[in-house]
């Protein structure tokens, strides 16, 4: 009972054998070996698992593979252009975003969306927008530095 | 989750179709509240009918007095609608506190509303508003729509594929989430229309209801003071670990005062 | 200071694989032909299990093995150790029951696990989960900490009468009932220090491989201290030699204490991969975590304070009653005991204090060590108690903190309650904390939140800590069942850069960064040519891992420990290459130098004759011209036992805006200054106290583990209903630091990791009970949800 999905993550065309209630982060972890995007709940909280479908970020633990037939997928494996971070992942490294890293593929994904609709968000829209992603380890002190210095620096 | 068929619906009367052949199966929209459901093992549908190729369901019109709003259309496309933030502040309003940023860039208007889950925002909007439902079959007003805890009138075999809101004079929707979820603890709506006013209370109770004494009285005025000591009976009202029908009722008054006082 | 020296601002160099996805957490680790388990768990939280019926299951696609308790007693596996034994007052040890790794025949709590099925798939051993019938005889349960040692209710163990584990008391009681006789005052408050669950983003997970033809087994599990784990899962559960035994874990999404224990999942993953010959995988779902992970605190407490006319502390009475849940997690005695009465003198200088801790069974998921472990809760108990004391005699609190505190010249200091503080300066860290924090202003923010409708209120904290925990040797006699040391290796390869082995672990601590500075800083190699290794038995020598807060002071020094063994060769062999006496050798900044002279050799060409040691003074057989003989390399091990806990201390600021009309409160600034001694890399540093500030409004504010009294369902079970800070629940928290070296190390560090936690939540509440002061509000329970300070504030003005 499985079908043929077909997409591109992260600029390459894959397709894969799913089974219907195979998800999108089971897709890519699983399947295609990107460990990157992580899965740290399961009701759809805590933002780990965040990607881009499309351009937009979404929970990758909330959709179904077969539901990304023929999209346009980027994970946070996609982001570099070689060994040149992209500005927001320097971000967070410059500005101690981060800790044990687990949650910071998701917060970078999510970020970048951010970034690309607010070229200067401030502090209160940086904390609203991450809503949607948990981070255990920071305080979000960091994160929201990161962000902001990432967001100026993608739309320098 | 267990596992199923899927496919893709050509259309909204072709979904429905499906419907009518395979009482098990299931329409998936934004699937926000649907997959974690199957990810839980709370459901087992036959077969998913998925309806986010059916383009037709996707968009915002706004005419002189009224905001349509397709079925499958995101909460983030609804709260980033300059049309809508212009006809309907409110509306814009609400659609941007649902969930958060990835949950409103795929959850849709229709699987929202579809739902009725009891401490979602959209039948606070649908009610206050005063809402005209469109489905494949008919149109339902939202007084009738919302029926009961996750029950709505849609039968079997119907979807929803739009919702017209009439726009008001001034209206406007406070939320007060749980902390843990982020869902509605109590929402309000207010609004001030030509033909009266509207106050919908969401989160609160088991299902969407309003409250015809606030209404009454901000009829006559329409101020903050108006509903200051007007409160709604705790009596039915839901009450978890995070908040007693007692204290329900008592944020439905604040809320209902805060969303009167920040009408637009 | 070097760029990359001890004290300077490093970038981590371990940031590149987390943010580019190439991290490699447990459940990125496949191995081939790997299998899945998935748990069969208890629905009740107290039955009998009659019978399991695993025959459909094991008939299920892709299944395959379906083990139950029965299996777990046939293969005869040990029970889950505990590490740490505790005496009771009337001398009798404390009730240790026996917990299996799957419930044999009974289930004590929800979640435990009764079967595991293994298939192919983890849809497979999912699916097939579902078809175990398990037969209960459910059974009535306990939850509650406060009633369980009442008579008449239900009985976790039969030997645990009234549910009592252990009754403890600490402290001298005659000396304390004395101060109270003498008292001209005495402030008494009750307290809640409520259930938390610990929540690392990261869920456990674990493989284990087992090679059959060598009888090795290796495990990759979400562990803070690999090298534990292989001792207590193989001597006491598997039987598996510790030789033959080893445990990686590799990149840990965060612990917090709750990634400490030799939990049962991965001791079945272990025997599973025994016994069916293939590699067995397991990954928690988050619902499984909120059941399973070990949680935190849970006390009831009554504290009673002794003060003398001038506001000045007499004498400390406190009774606890600590629920250790079903069943004796590894650490869990130690956390309610001696890492929480022996803080009870905090910053003071009570002279009398006595404690009395009731250790409880209940049908509830385990207890133990959760980031600061007994320190929040003293913490929470001693500052609540001095707030309401200080108003009860109309003193300031600011006021009767300093009219208290040990004198910066009384260091080292005896508490009455057993520890030798280091060092300090504790009127330093408030003043510094009361100009940051902008002190003196507040009444005019009070006033402007007041115009705008709110109530504004300030509270203050003055916390202790004792971390690095030490000496093995004093642990030893109070309980402990395993050493405290920490291991290191620094090893030079030829081409003069170094591999440096630490039995710490960092799983968000940036030990990669930190510990390369201190190598850098000593050993004056350049910080890119040091590698830090951790996490794996099979590459680190030994190790105890990483728990409260003592990674760099105990594991940092046993690092310095072997650079100066390092050095202490390298002085020979320069010695021997520059043809001086090794007395004339002098060793800065990587060079070793013939002193007087412009003759040096870098520690690069040491290492480097070391391993090609042409030149090099051999052994020759000739007793007196072996004297100075050496083995080639350069390669040195260490261990560090301290002769003494660290100190750690600081003073928190936290001013809250309160909606009287919602209940809600806002964090509008919150100000933390530490003093945790000398300072290897500041931005780790202060990274560490704004998390766990955060992790102690969350205590504060919003989280809570709360089970259903008569089911004992845990109803704070997923993220829709426990509470977890998110980034709009908090706001930047202004950090500081005083310094003030620490005596008992070469590094003169102190912990840092848990400070954050202990000590903000007294400050939240102390500053919420201050803004609701108005109301005549003396009291408030964690967490101050905008429902319960709604109720507080109606319940002390009736609605009119």
């Amino acid at each position: 009972m499985t079908s043929t999905v077909s997409l591109t993550v992260n600029g390459k065309a894959v397709s894969a054998e799913v089974e219907p209630r195979t998800l999108l982060v089971q897709l890519l972890r699983e399947i295609l070996g990107l460990t990157g995007t992580h899965v740290g709940c399961d009701t759809s909280q805590c933002g780990a698992c965040v990607v881009h479908v499309n351009g937009t970020s979404l929970k990758s633990c909330t959709m179904l593979a077969v539901q990304a037939e023929g999209a346009d997928v980027t994970t946070i494996e996609g982001l570099a252009d070689g060994d040149t971070l992209h500005p927001m992942q320097q971000a967070f490294h410059e500005n101690h975003g981060l800790q044990c890293g687990f949650c910071t593929p998701g917060m970078i994904m999510s970020a970048i969306d951010l970034a690309k609709r607010n070229p200067d968000p401030s502090e209160k829209e940086i904390r609203e927008w991450l809503e949607g992603n948990l981070c255990r380890c920071t305080g979000y002190h960091n994160i929201v530095k990161s962000i902001k210095a990432g967001a100026q620096a993608m739309n320098a | 989750m267990y596992n199923f068929e899927y496919t893709k619906a050509s259309s909204a009367g072709a979904a429905a179709e499906a419907l009518k052949a395979d009482e098990d199966a299931k329409v998936v929209a934004g699937g926000m509240t649907l997959i974690p459901t199957l990810k839980q093992r709370l459901a087992q549908p036959s077969t998913l009918i998925d309806l986010n190729g059916v383009d037709d369901l996707r968009g915002i019109t706004v005419t002189g007095d009224t905001v349509t709003i397709g079925a499958m259309t995101t909460h983030d496309t609804v709260a980033r609608s300059a049309e809508v933030a212009k006809a309907i502040p409110a509306l814009a309003h609400l659609a941007g506190l649902i969930g958060d940023p990835a949950v409103r860039n795929r959850g849709t208007i229709g699987g929202s509303i579809s739902n009725n889950d009891p401490a979602a925002d959209y039948p606070g909007a649908l009610v206050g508003l005063g809402a005209t439902v469109k489905t494949t079959k008919r149109e339902i007003a939202a007084d009738d729509f919302f029926v009961d805890l996750f029950e709505t009138a849609l039968e079997e075999d119907e979807i929803v594929t739009e919702v017209s809101f009439p726009v008001p004079e001034a209206a406007w929707y406070m939320k007060f989430p749980n902390p843990a979820s982020r869902y509605a603890i109590v929402g309000v709506f207010v609004a001030k229309a030509k033909d009266g006013v509207r106050v919908a209370v969401t989160g609160a109770g088991p299902c969407v209801f309003r409250v015809p004494e606030m209404e009454q009285a901000l009829s006559s005025s329409w101020s903050p003071d108006a509903v200051a000591d007007i409160k709604v009976s705790d009596d039915g009202l839901n009450s978890d670990i995070h908040a007693s029908a007692e204290y329900r009722a008592h944020l439905v008054t604040v809320m209902a005062k805060r969303a009167v006082a920040g009408a637009k | 200071m070097s760029e990359t020296g001890i004290g300077a601002t490093v970038l981590r160099r371990e940031d590149r694989r987390f943010i580019s996805g190439r991290g490699n957490y447990v459940d990125d680790v496949n191995r081939p032909g790997q299998v899945y388990a998935h748990f069969v768990r208890s629905p009740h939280a107290h039955a009998d299990v009659k019978s399991i019926d695993t025959t459909a299951a094991a008939a299920a696609d892709g299944v395959v093995a379906v083990l139950t308790g029965a299996d777990v007693a046939a293969d005869g596996l040990g029970g889950l150790p505990v590490g740490w034994g505790i005496t009771s007052q009337d001398g009798s040890p404390m009730i240790e029951p026996p917990w299996p790794i799957i419930a044999q025949d009974r289930v004590r709590y929800v979640g435990e696990a009764v079967a595991v099925v293994i298939a192919a798939t983890r849809n497979q051993a999912k699916d097939a989960a579902e078809l175990v019938a398990v037969d209960y005889n459910p059974l009535p349960a306990i939850i509650s900490t406060q009633d369980s040692i009442k008579d008449g209710v239900p009985q976790v163990w039969d030997d645990a009468k009234h549910n009592i584990c252990f009754d403890w008391g600490f402290g001298d009681a005659d000396a304390t009932n004395d101060a109270f006789a003498k008292a001209s005052h005495v402030t008494t408050v009750d307290l809640v220090n409520q259930r938390l669950i610990p929540n690392a983003i990261e869920p456990r997970s674990s493989v284990a491989d087992f090679d059959s033809s060598t009888g090795e087994m290796t495990l990759w599990c979400t562990s803070q201290g690999p090298h534990a784990v292989r001792l207590l899962l193989g001597a006491f559960v598997l039987q598996q030699p510790e030789h033959k035994f080893r445990v990686v874990s590799p990149d840990v999404g965060g612990g917090f204490g709750s990634k400490i224990y030799p939990y049962a999942e991965y001791a079945t993953c272990c025997w599973a991969a025994r016994r069916l010959g293939v590699p067995v995988k397991w990954t928690a779902e988050r619902s499984e975590s909120f059941l399973t992970d070990a949680h935190g605190r849970d006390h009831i407490t009554k504290a009673e304070l002794a003060l003398d006319g001038d506001g000045r502390f007499l004498g400390l009475r406190v009774s606890t009653i600590a629920n250790m849940g079903a069943y004796l997690s590894a650490f869990a005695p130690l956390i309610p005991t001696y890492l929480y009465a022996t803080l009870f003198a905090g910053q003071y200088t009570t002279p009398a204090i006595f404690a009395e801790v009731k250790a409880v069974f209940t049908n509830t998921t385990p207890v133990d060590a959760y980031r600061g472990a007994g320190r929040p809760e003293a913490t929470f108990m001693l500052e609540r108690l001095i707030d309401a004391a200080a108003k009860e005699v109309g003193v300031d609190p600011v006021d009767i903190r300093r009219r208290n505190f040990i004198a910066p010249e009384a260091f080292p200091y005896q508490t009455p309650v057993a520890l030798l503080y280091d060092s300090g300066n504790y009127g330093a860290a408030l003043d510094k904390a009361l100009e940051l924090s902008d002190y003196a202003g507040f009444e005019a923010r009070r006033k402007a939140s007041e115009a705008a409708g709110k109530l504004r209120g300030i509270g203050i904290s003055t916390p202790i800590e004792a971390t690095g925990a030490a000496p093995s040797a004093i642990a030893g006699q109070l309980g402990a069942r395993a050493g405290l040391y920490e291991s290191a290796e620094i090893r030079f390869n030829a081409t003069g850069n170094v591999t440096v082995f630490s039995g710490s672990h960092s799983h968000g601590q940036g030990h990669a960064t930190s510990f390369a500075q201190v190598v850098s800083d000593k050993l004056g190699v350049p910080y890119e040519n040091i590698e830090i290794v951790e996490g794996d038995t099979g590459r680190v020598q030994m190790g105890m891992g990483t728990f409260g807060s003592r990674s760099l002071s105990v594991g940092g020094s046993a690092i310095v420990k072997a650079s100066e063994k390092i050095i202490e060769k390298g002085k020979k062999i320069a010695a021997h290459l520059l043809e001086a006496s090794v007395d004339d050798i002098e060793f800065s900044g990587g060079n070793f130098a013939v002193k007087g002279t412009d003759k040096s050799v870098n520690i690069a060409e040491v290492a480097f004759t070391a391993y090609v040691p042409h030149n090099y003074p051999h052994f020759t057989g000739d007793p007196e011209a072996d004297k100075n003989a050496l083995e080639p390399g350069l390669d040195e091990q260490a261990f560090f036992d301290p002769l003494n806990f660290n100190f750690p201390y600081g003073a928190y600021v936290c001013e809250v805006e309160v909606d009287p009309d919602t209940g809600v409160t806002e964090v509008a600034r919150f100000t933390a200054i530490d003093d945790v001694g000398n300072v290897i890399n500041p931005m780790i540093v202060h990274g560490q106290i704004q998390g766990g500030v955060v992790q102690g409004i969350g205590q504060a504010l919003l989280e809570n583990g709360v089970y259903d009294q008569g089911s004992g369902q845990l109803l704070s079970g997923s993220y829709m209903d426990y509470t977890m800070p998110r980034a709009d629940n908090v706001p930047n928290i202004d950090s500081d630091l005083t310094i003030t070296p620490c005596p008992m190390n070469p590094l003169g560090v102190k912990g840092c990791g848990e400070m954050g936690t202990i000590g903000s939540p007294p400050a939240v509440i102390n500053a919420i009970i201050d803004a609701l002061s108005g109301y005549g509000v003396r009291h408030l329970d964690m967490p101050a949800t905008p429902q319960r300070v709604w109720s507080a504030i109606r319940e002390a003005r009736p609605a009119a």
